[in-house]
């Protein structure tokens, strides 16, 4: 993006509501929350609904208590100041599945300020970015069109979500991946969110502007809203800063709106212009009292916080000496993060040493198994598959009685079917052969068949090996020990050139 | 009660008092469903347009239920654990009761049952009550006069071409001319107040989150309050204490520190702002007196002052029709709200609210637009955020009397009971009606509506206003329960 638009700087701040994880609703006692592997579609509509949710007349909201303790949390674990006194305000406007008529909001008081997120990018570009506020507010319902017109679900609605409103200081598409990458670690590591990203647990609005580099002033910003995935949001992002720079370049000017990002066309378009926005009319909610948050409470809930995400990242670096990226990975997701500690776990009862079982586990974690929930778009660890089976593959693959081809395979047997180590190997019969008297007539048959590898090896060529291992493994069908046959050739051919040479 | 006291009970008389009625409940000379049925007549004879529904078969049911507790439990047992046991009650059409429409006095919500009822009328039903139906009122409790109701106004209960003041307009009159025992009101601004003062009976707004609010169809949710309507202030004190207390369904409910017995002369405060320009000269005489009789019995009467009388009204009507317009938007004809017929063929959404909001009446059209507009970004500043600050210095200048004083004392309203028709050309006028009410509202203040005489020349009935500290219900209660039986002789009694 800079190259292409050097001259150009894009300026992107970021809003991101948060469906909190609590088991009822923010102003009542129906339930909000769904069971795992549930959808919003099992449930049938309007079946979570009451006087309260459904804006009966007379009805009045309580707050749930639980639901303020989640975003204190949220708050406090992305370095917000905590306000002592915070006020809910009624936003309002008309529309069908918004059952008062207005939305418990919280405006000018928030319970949340100033906190920041950490991200990480690639060549040193790792930094803070500003948070300017989290407040609570109340989910709306669903409208469902259909020829037959609209009906309104409102399963949905007084669901509790924070509102996560950073500062316009991001400039890239990917940065504004990395903070919402690194904001959805946070809150789902924490605990306060489900992190359900098709049911819209973690939705974003992102606001985009472009001005010329070196200015201090914000050019005129449309809004995306509601992208619920964040390759989505960068996407969207990405067109937008080209759609700007191409209209300014064009001598016209940005239309202050709010678009919406269509994935099949890879392109925003326009929901409603500025004047067309309407006038929320807020001011505080009467039948509320002021939220009062003591500090002992608020440290009360400090208290209660896991490792966050980054200091796990800090923590697996030193201790376990894995990189920046693997790390990333590892605490990206919750069900991640905990199926690594958990293996952890389950290979020092296996008399593993914990570095190198570190290392191993998170190598089948973030190559085998994050691909694997990555193809599926987000898609949970897979039920088979428990902790004490990597712990397992970990063991063999170390005694040489599996290879790392061999555990994958294994890893996608139980992640489809499940099972256990030693039955799927040897069902697919993928014992590894460290039996020196089995492999000798392989590694003598390969090295009959190319003597001119060989020639090569002898007169100093050490990378062609590789070759030589490689065709020793193929012959054994992928079960040989690449370790061991790579001494037996050295045994074949003679120590000798390798002494010469060092 | 006293065992000495051993009249007949006359069911044909016009007022029954709750010891009345439970006396003759313990000396088995009537049963409640003798006493229910006896009510029902007097609503289906009435033409005070007093109730908007009436809910015989409930009723009779309820009384059954509480003659069989009666007979079951004895007497005694019975009226212990069910302090209201087979009063005839109504309540006001904009409380839910569970199976029964609730109108709110609007054409938008005909039709409307009630999914759920209001905590203080389950507290009625726990009590024993014996619910008759739903009394009429201004449009969405937002009126002085009871002419705001879409289903036409109700009567003054002895002059039927006055109106008997709003917007409890029906609980009033219904208590008025016998039609129930007890009505509960909702007060925003004078509601359950001013009509009582109209109609001669008593009235009684609790401190702000005394009451729950939780079911009552909110008007100006930071000013609204439920309270009880009755002949006498015994009563209203009676069924009050059924319904005070903190509801886990309404945030704003909280307990109150109770103060102790005064052991000095009560206090009064007189706030000189209450006598000025605008109050009818018999109204005013009628209050003094009344004042000077207190004094008599031992009252200490203070002269206090009331620095914003002049921002009383506009700080008000800014605040409550701003939580108005909020409050109303849910009447959308999407959930609930009637759908007229030409709201089915429209084709955006935009129409559709046009065609069902239309059905508000032109008051509550009025408010909703001042509302929204006061709350409106360009404005929000110079006008809500502003009656905001001032409903704090008034607040405090009550404070600050309530240093000095037990109970501020003045008029109700500036006038009696008016023609129909007369104001209703000019809201302004009306909303001028509340000048003496709407500081209780404003500061959260336990306030009430005792009948102390009538004007000379047209018999109309004049209350006196009692205003106390936030919390000191019970001290208002009984002193005005001390003094009610003195003014009795001033007025004329029955209809």
């Amino acid at each position: 993006m800079t190259s292409t638009f050097s001259e150009f700087e894009a300026v992107i701040g970021l809003e991101v509501h948060v469906q909190l994880a609590t088991e009822s609703k923010i102003f009542c006692g129906c339930r909000s929350r769904l069971e795992t592997g549930q959808t919003l579609a099992d449930v049938r509509p309007n079946s979570r609904v009451c006087p309260v949710c459904s804006g009966q007349p007379g009805s009045l909201p309580v707050l749930n208590r639980k639901a303020v303790e989640f975003a204190i949390q949220a708050g406090l674990a992305t370095e917000c100041q905590i306000a002592e006194r915070s006020v809910f305000a009624r936003k309002n406007y008309f529309y069908p599945d918004l059952p008062k008529g207005y939305q418990i909001s919280q405006f000018d008081e928030p319970l949340c300020l100033k906190g920041r997120i950490w991200i990480e990018g690639a060549h040193q570009t790792s930094r803070w970015v500003t948070i300017e506020r989290i407040h609570m507010e109340e989910d709306a319902g669903k409208s469902v069109h259909s020829s037959d017109g609209t009906q309104i679900n409102l399963n949905r609605a007084g669901t509790p979500l924070i509102e996560v409103v950073s500062a316009p200081e991001m400039h890239a598409p990917e940065e504004a991946g990395s903070y919402l990458r690194e904001l959805y670690a946070i809150v789902t590591a924490i605990g306060v969110c489900d992190g359900n990203l098709q049911e819209g647990n973690f939705r974003c609005d992102a606001n985009v502007s472009v001005r010329l580099r070196g200015s201090n002033q914000l050019g005129t910003r449309t809004e995306i809203k509601n992208v619920n995935s964040f390759r989505y949001v960068e996407k969207a992002i990405a067109y937008e800063i080209q759609r700007q720079v191409k209209l300014i370049r064009e001598g016209g000017g940005v239309r202050q709106e709010t678009r919406l990002y269509d994935p099949d066309r890879d392109a925003t378009f326009v929901l409603r212009s500025k004047e067309d926005a309407p006038d929320y009319r807020y001011f505080p909610e009467p039948d509320l009292p002021v939220l009062q948050v003591s500090p002992q409470w608020r440290e009360a809930l400090r208290a209660k916080l896991p490792e966050l995400p980054r200091q796990k990242r800090t923590r697996y670096q030193t201790h376990f000496g894995l990189s920046e990226y693997d790390t990333g990975v590892l605490t990206a997701e919750k069900e991640l993060t905990e199926f690594f500690e958990a293996a952890l776990l389950e290979s020092t009862h296996l008399g593993l040493p914990l570095a190198d079982a570190a290392k191993a586990v998170t190598n089948f974690l973030t190559q085998e198994i994050a691909r694997r929930m990555k193809e599926q778009d987000g898609a949970p660890m897979s039920a088979h598959l428990k902790p004490a089976h990597l712990a397992e593959l970990v063991k063999r693959t170390r005694e040489g009685a599996l290879s790392i081809t061999g555990a994958k395979q294994v890893i996608g047997e139980i992640w489809l079917r499940g099972g256990e180590v030693e039955q799927v190997i040897q069902s697919k019969g993928l014992a590894q052969v460290s039996d020196i008297a089995a492999l000798i007539p392989l590694v003598r048959e390969v090295l009959n068949s190319c003597p001119v590898q060989v020639a090569e090896f002898k007169s100093g060529k050490e990378k062609v090996i590789g070759f030589l291992v490689g065709q020793i493994m193929k012959k054994s069908g992928g079960k040989a020990n690449p370790g061991m046959i790579q001494q037996l050739i050295r045994n074949e051919l003679g120590q000798q050139q390798e002494e010469t040479k060092s | 009660m006293t065992p000495n006291q051993r009249l007949p009970f006359d069911l044909k008389q016009l007022h029954h008092s709750i010891d009345s009625i439970h006396a003759a409940f313990c000396r088995q000379e009537i049963g409640a469903e003798e006493l229910t049925l006896e009510y029902l007549s007097r609503i289906r004879a009435s033409h005070h347009n007093a109730f908007l529904c009436v809910t015989e078969s409930q009723a009779v049911e309820l009384a059954r239920q509480a003659d069989r507790r009666l007979r079951e439990l004895g007497s005694e047992v019975a009226l212990a654990r069910y302090p209201l046991l087979g009063i005839p009650v109504a309540l006001k059409d904009n409380l839910q009761w569970e199976g029964v429409e609730t109108t709110c006095a609007s054409r938008i919500l005909q039709g409307y049952v009630s999914p759920f009822s209001a905590t203080v009328v389950q507290k009625l039903l726990d009590a024993g009550a014996v619910i008759l139906g739903k009394t009429n009122l201004d449009e969405f409790a937002m009126g002085g006069s009871n002419e705001n109701s879409a289903y036409g106004p109700v009567l003054h209960p002895t002059h039927l071409d006055r109106v008997p003041g709003g917007s409890s307009g029906g609980s009033a009159t219904a208590v008025g001319v016998g039609l129930c025992v007890v009505a509960l009101g909702t007060d925003t601004g004078g509601s359950i107040r001013l009509p009582a003062s109209y109609c001669g009976i008593s009235g009684f707004k609790p401190s702000y989150g005394r009451v729950s609010r939780y079911g009552l169809v909110a008007f100006a949710s930071s000013l609204d309050q439920v309270g009880p309507m009755a002949r006498s202030m015994k009563d209203c004190a009676r069924v009050h204490a059924v319904l005070a207390g903190v509801d886990p369904k309404d945030a704003t409910t909280r307990e109150f520190k109770v103060e102790p017995d005064l052991k000095r002369p009560i206090r009064l405060g007189v706030p000189h702002q209450f006598f000025g320009q605008g109050l009818s000269p018999d109204v005013s005489q009628v209050v003094k007196s009344a004042i000077q009789k207190l004094e008599s019995l031992g009252a200490e009467v203070h002269e206090v002052s009331f620095d914003y009388s002049d921002a009383v009204i506009s700080t008000y009507y800014l605040l409550a029709v701003s939580e108005a317009s909020s409050n109303l938007s849910r009447f959308d004809g999407v959930r609930f709200g009637r759908r007229p017929l030409e709201a089915e063929n429209v084709l955006d959404l935009d129409s559709f609210y046009k065609k069902v909001r239309s059905q508000f009446g032109p008051e509550v059209k009025r408010r909703i637009l001042f509302g929204a507009f006061a709350l409106s970004s360009g404005h929000y500043d110079a006008y809500y955020r502003k009656a905001g600050e001032v409903r704090e210095l008034i607040r405090a200048n009550l404070d600050q009397i309530f240093e000095e004083v037990d109970l501020i004392v003045g008029p109700v309203a500036p006038t009696t009971a008016y023609p129909l028709g007369s104001k209703t050309r000019d809201p302004l006028e009306m909303y001028l009606n509340d000048l003496y009410t709407i500081p209780a509202n404003l500061a959260g203040l336990p306030a009430l509506s005792l009948p102390i005489g009538v004007e000379s020349q047209t018999g109309l009935p004049i209350g006196l206003q009692l205003q106390a500290q936030r919390g000191q219900d019970q001290l208002l209660l009984d002193s005005a329960i001390q003094w009610e039986d003195v003014f009795k002789d001033q007025q004329k009694e029955g209809v």
